[in-house]
């Protein structure tokens, strides 16, 4: 890709095979802490566990809340547990979601105590469901105003959130739901690979990361591995969302840690079980908080406390490489 | 061979699945059903999940969630939450399973908001996809333990639609999908009237009775012409739970 090469380094208009398009080749690579610190501005709409219960940025979280960051809007399918520990962090003005809590476990206990009795703070609520939040993201990565569908007709949801509109089909006259576009100012994606440009890999589950990606104004992209660019470019179908769309690139090994990620480690369910314990007060929740994300001055800082001996029990050991594709051309 | 409320509860709930079904599986105790159902009478059903992940056969160790890794290696596609939601609103999927933390006569969900939304008393977690599985599914059914204050005559909120207020409500508010079909409890399977749509107790689980369902129920209950005890729990139905769940954390 000799033309590419040409561009390396630098941000410039380039000529690829004829037609004129601009490549960004620039390095985004960066520090979670300067990611979160220059992306995610206070009052910022950020769209994070779009794996669902897998990739789930916990690190970008983790830092959110060491930066105390505020008034935060944060989008999500569901959240298992990240979104509970943002708004007993005081970091959230706002959810958007179908689903938070734990779901091990069962509820979660800061957004009960944040919905219920405004503590830390009260938080609005804008409940949505699984397809109707995806759908929203769909009609935000198309640049389309909403989508119509069939769901969630004679919902309370429809009453709660007022985003939802009831209307009518102009050709067949049958109820529908009409899902406004949602557009995040950030999208946070955890992926396995990425080049320092924010060409990136995702594979296992993607839930609305690819939606997410291509919705929001900006993508912070945290991965496990940092790869050369031509790696990630032999399979360009894989790549999650433009890099155009990508604004910080960060290396982040078990990033998404207590959640899973394919090809790389399981699913931590025990801390899950025991956040849910420890969290059920305030003060075990300050407490907790204090242990594994103020009391640290990064993810390291976590992972050290989590210990190697988690760290091994969790990496994948049986590999499952899956068949390379030819891509041939000539 | 003795069991647990809920080690019925999944045998039951298997039952409802048909053989070459397309079904939609969740989490928890349905996660087990599909297994079972796989290894028993339904070979050919296929399970969605709303992560992304259409599999043939369940993942050879239980995962806790959809979204653990053994759930997606071996699948037979691993795609979005959009792509699977299509399948559902397209009409395809036969059945669906929901929880939730209330349910009323006819067999709407709420799992969003104890009390009034505006001030609630309890938050709940929300839809998930519960309320898109029961406005889609051709058929839904519902799992939950039975206790009184959570069978209510009307529910708070309605998170996933049931038959509303029931007979012909689903058509007038422009519900596709069918509605409940069944509702297994740890006391007992309810099945909803063709006609008004209510939920009738249908069977009675080992060791409960009509009487004792009833005195766990909200509402004015109604029985089946046929009621009777739930089929037990066969010993080769029993060893399949058990070595899908080995050390009980979903059944015991």
């Amino acid at each position: 890709m000799p033309t590419n090469q040409n561009c390396q380094g630098a941000s410039a208009n380039c000529v690829v095979g004829g037609t004129r398009s601009i490549v960004r080749a620039v390095s985004k690579l960066t520090s979670l802490r300067d990611a979160i610190a220059r992306f995610v501005p206070d009052g910022a709409s950020v769209c994070l566990g779009t794996g669902l219960e897998a990739v789930i940025p916990f690190a970008a979280g983790h830092e959110i809340i060491r930066q105390g960051k505020r008034d935060l809007t944060l989008i999500g399918p569901i959240s298992d547990m990240l979104f509970d520990q943002l708004i007993g962090a005081g970091c959230c003005r706002k959810v958007v979601a179908a689903w938070v809590g734990n779901v091990i476990a069962g509820l979660g206990h800061n957004y009960r105590r944040a919905a219920e009795r405004g503590v830390p703070h009260p938080i609005e609520v804008e409940d949505h469901s699984n397809f109707t939040l995806a759908l929203g993201l769909l009609a935000g990565s198309l640049g389309a105003p909403y989508i119509p569908t069939r769901s969630l007709l004679g919902t309370g949801i429809l009453e709660s959130n007022r985003s939802l509109k009831l209307a009518t089909d102009p050709w067949s006259g049958e109820p529908v739901v009409l899902v406004p576009a949602i557009v995040p100012d950030v999208s946070i994606v955890h992926v396995q690979r990425s080049d320092a440009e924010g060409n990136c890999h995702l594979w296992g589950t993607l839930g609305v990361s690819r939606e997410a990606a291509l919705a929001a104004r900006a993508v912070i992209v945290i991965a496990e591995e940092i790869r050369p660019r031509e790696q990630i470019l032999a399979d360009p179908n894989l790549v999650l969302v433009p890099s155009l769309k990508v604004a910080a690139v960060v290396h982040e090994p078990w990033g998404a840690l207590p959640s899973p990620c394919q090809g790389f480690y399981g699913r931590d369910h025990d801390f899950f079980m025991r956040y849910h314990e420890e969290s059920r007060s305030v003060e075990g929740f300050r407490a907790w908080l204090d242990k594994w994300v103020l009391g640290v001055p990064d993810w390291k800082g976590f992972l050290d406390l989590l210990g190697t001996e988690t760290l091994e029990r969790l990496r994948v050991r049986e590999h499952r490489p899956s068949e390379p594709l030819d891509y041939g051309a000539g | 061979m003795t069991y647990t409320d809920r080690e019925l509860m999944v045998i039951a709930a298997a039952r409802e699945i048909g053989d070459g079904e397309l079904i939609f599986v969740g989490m928890r105790l349905p996660l087990l059903a599909f297994a079972l159902a796989k290894r028993t009478h339904a070979p050919r059903a296929l399970g969605l999940f709303e992560n992304g992940v259409v599999r043939e056969s369940p993942a050879p160790e239980t995962p806790f969630t959809m979204s653990d890794p053994p759930n997606i290696a071996g699948a037979l596609w691993s795609t979005t939450t959009g792509n699977i939601m299509a399948l559902l609103q397209q009409g395809l999927v036969d059945m669906g399973f929901i929880g939730g933390a209330e349910v009323d006569r006819y067999g709407n969900l709420n799992t969003s908001y104890i009390g009034d939304w505006r001030r609630p008393k309890v938050k709940l977690p929300g839809s998930g996809g519960g309320g898109d599985i029961a406005s889609l599914a051709k058929r839904f059914v519902i799992i939950m333990p039975q206790e009184k204050h959570r069978f209510r005559e009307r529910v708070d909120y309605i998170t996933s639609p049931g038959h509303g207020d029931g007979r012909d409500w689903r058509r007038k508010v422009g519900l596709r999908g069918g509605g409940p079909s069944a509702l297994i409890t740890t006391l007992g399977v309810f099945r909803f009237h063709p006609d008004t749509k209510e939920a009738h107790l249908a069977s009675f689980h080992p060791g409960q009775s009509v009487e004792s369902v009833r005195a766990q129920t909200g509402w004015d209950l109604k029985v089946a012409a046929d009621v009777g005890p739930t089929p037990e729990a066969t010993h080769a139905e029993l060893e399949i739970v058990r070595s899908c769940d080995p050390q009980g954390f979903w059944t015991r």
